[in-house]
């Protein structure tokens, strides 16, 4: 492989974490919910995937593990701020708080243990030899699930039935509602969906990216997902983008080290390009006068 | 039978108070699991963690010095809040405060006579503008607050690790990520025989007492309480919700930024990287526990203090890791905001004809 073509792939790695996490957001926002907990629906998702493939020896089983411990710990704030209605800035911050928390708490004991399993490296015959493009296809089939994923959700988002009952869940709670669609039950849904994303995203930092689990292992990496969300406008193909550009941004930290630039400097580049990425986002939504899904963030109760 | 959730007519402050104290009670129990998970026993944990933060004059001490910059930070974050402008960078801003101290204390040059003043003037002026740009990006671009503000928070992080390993790191330090100690006129004096900086303390109580006024009983406070409660009806009535966003969220950077100075001259005498640990986080607990009034919150900051103090204690005698306080805010937290539907709702409980109201 060329050196562009593992440059990229480095990306598509650094990558992968965040677009899943934006991609589960995605669907979450669109029904109305915000979830500012995903950093910490993560750092719980990264700790059940380390813990449990250490526990059982197999990686499948710790992926599994965490989808099920960030659908789970989402399910706090669909509580929170489906069924109480309360703000959902401030629970979705308590959660983030939880997650770091209790994930450091019960991950103390697996500190500098190594990860006893690894994803296996499929090569994709013929498209992997292609240069630079080649990036795209020398990797673990979180990564090619991750891209198959933004496709099939771009679909189902767009062109079918379930995706529009989702939108109008976002848009218009009141209607959908009256169209007879349970606006409780799709929004613990996607909020479900999204928790699933994120624990993945996470446990593919301590599985794959960086193996092996300690505290702040996620590294805001949650916070950029939520700036991805709104830079994707809401659009699953969107987070494609995104998060690969963010892949290139941690990607190119390192290699700005090899030029003297100081790491504790360099480690900045990602929230400064998470903050120049919302204000050119913010800008374009002026500009196309698009904006977040109408209802996102508003409780909705049923009258009577 | 027949259960209803009805709004309540009016929110009355005993109840707004007895829901707080519900939901820190019901949050104990939840926590307690979690030391049981861990192999600890909860009665004696907690136990362990009153002691430790209220049982004797030392911890007492302690916690009055670790409400100094949680309630800086705290006070400030409820003035923001009520304008719901959700700063969650008071972090960012507190270690922004101690760099610029830092800065005075140990490369300005300036006179010994005046260094305490600049020190504090520097750490608000810089906590502020650090506050800034997610105040423009929110009141301009609508761009939420959260993300850029702790956005803003790593970076700080980063620029302090920049600081302390790079340019500023201490001759006299052995290699440890800290500064050369500040010299003794640009230290805070602390109350003999304990740690409490009372500059400090004396700035906390001044500016509670002035954020408390401003806020109940001048035209600055009502404008942020309708800009907070109903920015549509703001607008209508000519008040510059755009200006009022950036006001509280000067103020509450400022007020971390002060509360920076004083982690750097009057507790660690130099710049370390572990210059706070998780303050300005912590800070957004009593914030919310206390009712989002300056009073509340400082009678909270101190019980939050207490745990912080008292988990400190644990973290050591039980062997936990420091990130204990995090499942403590987290959880409290989390039981606030919740408990805030007991606040403004009842319960209607309809037993045959009989109607009763919790």
């Amino acid at each position: 492989m060329d050196i562009a073509a593992s440059i990229l792939a480095e990306a598509v790695r650094a990558g992968t974490p965040l677009m899943l996490a934006t991609l589960g957001e995605i669907y979450c926002e669109r029904s109305g919910v915000l979830n500012l907990g995903l950093d910490g629906v993560m750092t719980m998702g990264a700790l059940a995937g380390f813990a449990v493939t250490w526990l059982t020896g197999s990686v499948w089983i710790g992926l599994a593990a965490a989808i099920l411990v960030g659908g789970l710990f989402s399910l706090i704030h669909a509580f929170t701020s489906i069924s109480l209605g309360v703000n959902q800035t401030v629970s979705g911050l308590a959660l983030a708080m939880l997650g770091t928390g209790v994930s450091s708490l019960l991950g103390a004991k697996y500190v500098g243990q190594p990860l006893r399993d690894r994803l296996p490296i499929l090569q994709i015959p013929v498209l992997s030899e292609i240069p630079l493009a080649g990036g795209f296809f020398c990797h673990d089939p979180v990564v090619y699930l991750g891209m198959i994923l933004s496709i099939l959700m771009w679909f189902i988002l767009f062109k079918t039935r379930l995706g529009i009952i989702v939108r109008a869940v976002g848009e218009k709670p009141e209607a959908a509602d009256a169209a007879g669609v349970n606006v409780y039950f799709v929004r613990y849904f996607c909020v479900f969906l999204g928790g699933v994303l994120g624990g993945l995203g996470g446990a593919y930092v301590t599985l794959s990216y960086t193996p092996g689990w300690r505290e702040g292992v996620m590294m805001g990496r949650g916070w950029i997902a939520l700036a991805l969300t709104i830079f994707s406008l809401w659009n699953p193909l969107g987070s494609l983008i995104g998060a690969y550009l963010f892949g290139g941004v941690e990607v190119l930290q390192f290699h700005l080290q090899e030029y003297g630039v100081p790491a504790s400097l360099l480690g900045a580049l990602p929230y400064v390009s998470t903050i120049i990425v919302l204000v050119a986002s913010s800008l374009g939504l002026l500009r196309k006068k698009l904006g977040a899904p109408a209802a996102l963030g508003v409780p909705y109760r049923r009258e009577g | 039978m027949e259960i209803r959730l009805e709004r309540r007519p009016t929110v009355s402050r005993r109840i707004n108070i007895s829901v707080r104290i519900l939901a820190i009670l019901f949050s104990l129990p939840f926590i307690g699991l979690l030391f049981a998970a861990y192999g600890v026993n909860p009665v004696d944990a907690y136990l362990r963690i009153f002691t430790g933060g209220f049982g004797s004059p030392y911890g007492f001490s302690e916690t009055i010095v670790k409400t100094l910059p949680i309630g800086l930070c705290a006070v400030g974050l409820t003035f923001a809040y009520k304008a719901r402008v959700l700063n969650i960078g008071a972090e960012g801003q507190l270690i922004m405060g101690s760099i610029a101290a830092t800065w005075v204390a140990l490369y300005s040059g300036l006179p010994q006579s005046v260094i305490t003043i600049i020190m504090l003037l520097a750490g608000f002026t810089i906590g502020a503008l650090w506050a800034l740009l997610p105040a423009v990006l929110k009141s301009e671009l609508n761009i939420n607050e959260v993300i850029v503000t702790l956005m803003m928070n790593y970076i700080s992080l980063k620029l302090l690790d920049y600081a302390v390993t790079g340019p500023w790191r201490g001759l006299t330090q052995w290699g440890f990520p800290q500064t050369d100690p500040f010299p003794s006129y640009a230290r805070f004096p602390v109350i003999g025989g304990t740690r409490i900086h009372y500059y400090t303390l004396a700035l906390l109580l001044v500016s509670t007492l002035i954020l408390y006024v401003l806020m109940k009983r001048t035209k600055i406070g009502y404008e942020i309480r309708i800009v907070g409660s109903n920015p549509e009806a703001a607008k209508y009535a000519g008040i510059s919700v755009n200006r009022n966003i950036l006001l509280v969220m000067l103020v509450s950077g400022g007020l971390a930024g002060i509360a920076g100075v004083g982690e750097a001259a009057g507790i660690h005498g130099r710049l370390i990287r572990g210059i706070s640990p998780g303050y300005g986080y912590t800070a957004i607990i009593p914030a919310w526990l206390g009712g989002l009034d300056p009073l509340g919150t400082i009678v909270a900051s101190f019980f939050i203090s207490g745990l912080m103090v008292g988990s400190d204690a644990i973290q050591v005698s039980l062997r936990l890791p420091s990130s204990l306080v995090y499942v403590f805010n987290g959880v409290i937290l989390l039981f606030i905001v919740s408990s805030e539907v007991l606040a403004r709702y009842r319960i209607l409980f309809k037993i045959g004809g009989r109607k009763i109201w919790i």
